[in-house]
């Protein structure tokens, strides 16, 4: 979220400093990173070669001798026996390219405008970002006021007799209408505090040369704003292959709302106890992750290293 | 700016203005119509939801995973801040990749660990990591640890390096350094984090439906499911408990709204 | 816990109809009619007077027994009287009963992380092939020296007993799946309930005749279409074919099943359009408004459809198709109790287990309740019953055989992950059956192999 800026302290003085620990300062250093990354391997990452293990057998879950090594048949079927797999990329595709074209230009947007200052600028940006405090249960929930085919306004507004959320043809859209109102303000956030740290004087300067506000705008702060935008873009990405309350709480991920999270959990959660096949699908989500956490991360890594 | 921000508002102001409505009200007369006014859908959600328990789980679960997190990322990234290993990189790689990763990919082995850790009778009446709060605590712990490490480093980082040269100089110790130097300078992003992981945790039930199984254990995201089922129609009901649900955290963020924005925008230092 | 609620009866009685379908069978036994109160234990069928020495005299003296319920507290009759047996327990075996009430959906989607982690002694379940799956895993208790039961017949011992042929459950209730209508539109019409397809087939070409829709019908929740499938495939295939299919020993893409597609696709015309988007509520409602004839549900269907309505409802079993076949079978979905093998008390577990499955436990239920459900121990009272409940009552008993439901009597990743999406996907293209008989076949060897 808050962007890597970089700091410009010269690194010999750093490496300087490291000689001079005492044991019992090395000690500290230790498990000053120890602790905290023992937790993190222990919940996360151990977990996630479980899966990719798991993801290779047939397992009900009950007792670990009934593990059975299965290669990648998991795999095969999810790819050709299992319909609502495509469907569910499908979804996630159009997922990741709205939440591009609508919330993130939107909050670019807005924060832009809302970084001058203006007059209620505090109000605004509240107004924005309230959604975001929700869950996206929540969000649910009070779109089902809008969304509800005999008591939603909307149905009731234009006389229309849709249903929101059942019909398969239109519930992506109006999952994803629910989505961008929460969503808007979260990247809004972002790019603020990215655009706080666009040194004032760049701009007054493009002023001085008579620069219009767009054109100040494209030539001098979105070029600045270049690791905002590479980070943004990732967090985009993630977030719409992580996408999963919202589904999971109008009709769990089926009948038009199929996402991948969503089908993972259907053969995880509940009676279906498929984990070989759910874990398979869990890999295919972390690695189609891992290549956008690799991307972040080399953002990051090449704005530290400067 | 102003429409768009009606706009925005609407909906969650549409929620409040029906809550205070009675469902045979707006059921006669349609939800375009004006009056029907009664409390009485807070006190029926509040008892048929039984949000007192639940509010009171979500808080034991929020606090400590807050602090936990906000404690343990902090001294992460005040060794990634302050001094320069090699590994310095590598580490906060694992820390972000972690809170990246989709949390369904995890979930059969986490609850599998779980399931087998034993607890002591007085942390948790089951006897292991399941059903307990701390099991919630620390997975989220786990997952938010990542990010929050990643802005504070990047914080500490802008701080002025002579005050730790002249703290080496009268010796104190790194976790003097810590502890006393760099934390009260970093409360501003502490603030502001703290913010952003009460309401992404307090709003997490992903892993309590899968790692509680105590009714009266779940968190107050969970207890919104007591209104559903049999009492889902009754919208206004559930816009009252949808309400109640969100006001906590609503509370929090309008509490730590200014730290909230200072904090974040320091974050990232003039160029 | 017992909240005086004026707003209960309220709620139970003008559900409207766009209920999020979740709660179905915690809906069921919302509102199952209107009876007088005044009906006592008639009958004690327990054994656990203390002189009593078989098997659960012993464990009586156990001090806790723990009860998990798939109903929330304050949720409605239901957990009235899943509280109230617990609660008539505690009283007569001088036991604490904890109850560990959890909402309806949520216990039944962390059902498995429930039992492996750490479970009640008791939990409510679900009888067939969704209680014989964790009878197979190891995870519920084998309570075979229970039975028999006084009061509880074959039928409910056949469908408590797992593969091995022990006994993993008791039934406590059930509802039948019947076609609903409303008896004044039937009579204003001078329509009779069809014995044949060929009734049928008139009736409904009748009602369209006066632009009514002949069926109400709602897909939104995926369980909703089972319904549909159970009946035809019951009718044209008969109760042991269809058995066979759910167990995975027929398979899905046989003549037999594309048949019930073929059938079933002739019969869509005569049923509401665009289904995927409507729960079962709002199809209810369209039956008691009058804009459609018929609609195929549980019992429970009363619970989508007014007050004034509910006591204009009748039903009749779903005609015969093939009179070979018959039409003497039906489902009839059973809930009861399991004990959990990684309960604490396993002893008082059977003990209390032994109990529910009683008429006494059964009225306590019932009394305490403002709704009662249809008990399984035919000891137990119906002086709280309303018509409906009485005619069910009648229905099942004359039935030959009983099915659970699909996704009750077939294996459960078989049943949620694939046949409810295949049903929807053959909703929305009737036209492919072939494709889709073939891709559950597929998947249902890739899971059941």
């Amino acid at each position: 979220m808050t962007t890597a800026t970089p700091t410009r302290r010269p690194r010999r003085q750093r490496a300087r400093v490291e000689k001079r620990h005492s044991g019992r300062d090395r000690l500290v250093i230790g498990l000053m990173i120890g602790v905290p990354t023992l937790l993190v391997v222990w919940l996360v990452w151990l977990p996630a070669i479980g899966s990719v293990l798991l993801s290779f057998t047939k397992w009900n879950g009950f007792k670990f001798s009934a593990i059975q090594w299965v290669g990648t048949k998991n795999y095969v079927d999810i790819a050709t026996i299992y319909p609502p797999f495509w469907p569910a990329i499908r979804h996630n595709l159009i997922w990741l390219v709205f939440l591009f074209v609508l919330p993130t230009i939107l909050g670019m947007l807005l924060a832009v405008v809302l970084d001058r200052e203006m007059w209620g600028s505090r109000f605004y940006q509240t107004a924005f970002y309230l959604p975001v405090v929700l869950s996206l249960a929540l969000v649910g929930f009070i779109w089902q006021l809008f969304y509800s085919t005999d008591q939603g306004l909307i149905n009731e507004v234009f006389g229309s007799n849709v249903d929101w959320y059942g019909d398969p043809d239109v519930n992506l859209w109006a999952v994803l209408v629910a989505t961008a109102w929460r969503h808007t303000g979260y990247i809004m956030l972002i790019y603020l505090a990215g655009l706080k740290g666009v040194d004032g004087s760049l701009r007054e300067a493009a002023a001085v040369d008579g620069a219009t506000e767009v054109k100040t705008f494209f030539h001098v702060i979105f070029p600045v704003m270049r690791p905002i935008n590479m980070i943004v873009l990732v967090i985009v990405v993630i977030e719409s292959l992580r996408a999963f309350d919202l589904v999971w709480i109008v009709n769990k991920g089926r009948n038009g709302l199929e996402l991948i999270s969503a089908l993972v959990s259907q053969n995880v959660i509940g009676e279906a106890t498929r984990y070989g096949f759910g874990s398979a699908l869990a890999v295919i989500m972390m690695v189609i992750s891992s290549v956008f956490i690799t991307i972040y991360l080399r953002i990051v890594f090449r704005e530290e290293r400067r | 700016m102003a429409v768009l921000a009606v706009i925005w508002l609407f909906p969650l102001l549409w929620a409040l203005y029906n809550s205070f409505r009675e469902y045979s009200y707006t059921q006669t007369n349609g939800y375009l119509s004006f009056g029907g006014w009664t409390l009485d859908n807070y006190t029926e959600a509040w008892n048929r939801g039984n949000f007192g328990l639940h509010l009171k789980n979500s808080l034991l679960i929020t606090i400590p995973a807050v602090a936990l997190t906000l404690f343990l990322s902090s001294l992460v990234a005040f060794v990634l801040a302050r001094f320069s290993y090699r590994f310095n990189l590598t580490l906060l790689g694992v820390f972000l990749a972690a809170n990246l990763l989709p949390p369904q990919a995890l979930l059969i082995p986490v609850f599998r660990m779980f399931k087998e850790i034993p607890l002591p009778a007085f942390m948790s009446e089951t006897g292991t990591m399941l059903n307990s709060f701390w099991a919630l605590i620390l997975v989220n712990t786990a997952f938010q640890l990542g990010f929050c490490t990643f802005v504070l480093s990047n914080y500490m980082k802008t701080l002025p390096h002579e005050i730790y040269e002249s703290a080496e100089l009268d010796g104190a110790s790194v976790w003097r350094q810590y502890w006393q130097l760099t934390m009260p300078l970093v409360r501003p992003a502490l603030a502001a984090l703290a913010t952003l992981q009460v309401t992404w945790i307090y709003n997490e039930f992903f892993w309590a439906t899968v790692l509680i199984s105590r009714g009266d254990k779940y968190p107050v995201t969970s207890a919104l499911n007591n209104l559903r089922g049999q009492f889902f129609s009754d919208t206004n009901l559930v816009a009252a408990g949808s309400i109640i649900v969100a006001l906590p955290v609503l509370v929090v963020f309008f509490a730590l709204q200014k730290q909230f924005v200072s904090g974040l925008t320091l974050g990232s230092t003039k160029g | 816990m017992a909240r005086p609620d004026p707003r209960e009866s309220r709620f139970s009685s003008t559900l409207p109809a766009s209920v999020n379908g979740f709660g179905r069978r915690s809906l069921l036994r919302g509102a199952l009619g209107v009876g007088a109160l005044g009906a006592t234990g008639m009958l004690s069928a327990c054994g656990d007077d203390s002189t009593s020495g078989s098997g659960s005299g012993a464990s009586a003296k156990a001090g806790n027994v723990k009860f998990g319920i798939n109903e929330a507290k304050g949720s409605g009759p239901a957990n009235e009287r899943l509280q109230a047996m617990a609660d008539a327990y505690a009283k007569k075996a001088g036991v604490t009963v904890s109850v560990n009430a959890v909402d309806h959906n949520t216990f039944q989607e962390s059902i498995t992380t429930y039992l492996q982690g750490s479970p009640d002694d008791v939990f409510t379940w679900f009888a067939g092939y969704r209680m014989a799956q964790f009878a197979e895993g190891g995870q519920i208790a084998d309570i075979s020296d229970v039975w028999p039961l006084d009061g509880i017949g074959d039928a409910f011992k056949k469908a408590s007993t797992a593969a091995d042929g022990k006994q993993y459950f008791v039934p406590v209730s059930y509802y039948p799946w019947a076609v609903f209508h409303r008896k004044s539109v039937f009579e204003k019409n001078g329509w009779t309930q069809p014995k044949t397809m060929d009734d049928l087939t008139a009736l409904m070409k009748e009602m369209q005749g006066k632009k009514m829709t002949p069926f109400a019908f709602a897909a939104k929740d995926a369980w909703a279409p089972m319904g549909t499938f159970d009946i035809l495939n019951m009718r044209l295939n008969g109760y042991d074919f269809h058995m066979a299919l759910t167990k995975g020993e027929k398979a899905w893409d046989s003549p037999e099943v594309k048949n019930v597609f073929a059938t079933w696709k002739t019969l869509l015309p005569y049923h509401q359009e665009n289904s995927l988007g409507r729960t079962w509520q709002e199809a209810a409602t369209s039956m008691a408004k009058g804009d459609c004839g018929m609609y195929l549900l549980g019992t429970f269907v009363v619970d989508g459809v007014p007050k004034e309505a509910q006591e204009d409802l009748d039903f009749f079993t779903f005609p015969e198709l093939d009179a070979s076949i018959g039409s003497d079978a039906l489902d009839a979905p059973i809930d009861g109790f399991c004990v959990a093998s990684g309960a604490q008390d396993e002893e008082a577990g059977k003990a209390y287990i032994k109990w529910l499955a009683s008429a006494e436990a059964a009225d306590a239920a019932n009394n305490a309740a403002s709704a009662p459900f249809i008990a399984a121990n035919t000891a137990a009272s119906t002086a709280k019953y309303g018509e409906l409940q009485k005619k069910s009552v009648e229905v099942v008993q004359n039935a030959k055989s009983i099915a659970q439901f699909l996704d009750r009597d077939t294996n459960a990743d078989l049943a949620n992950t694939v046949i409810t999406a295949s049903l929807q996907d053959f909703i929305k293209k009737p036209d492919d059956i072939d494709g889709i008989t073939a891709s559950i076949q597929q998947q249902a060897k890739s899971i059941l192999g």
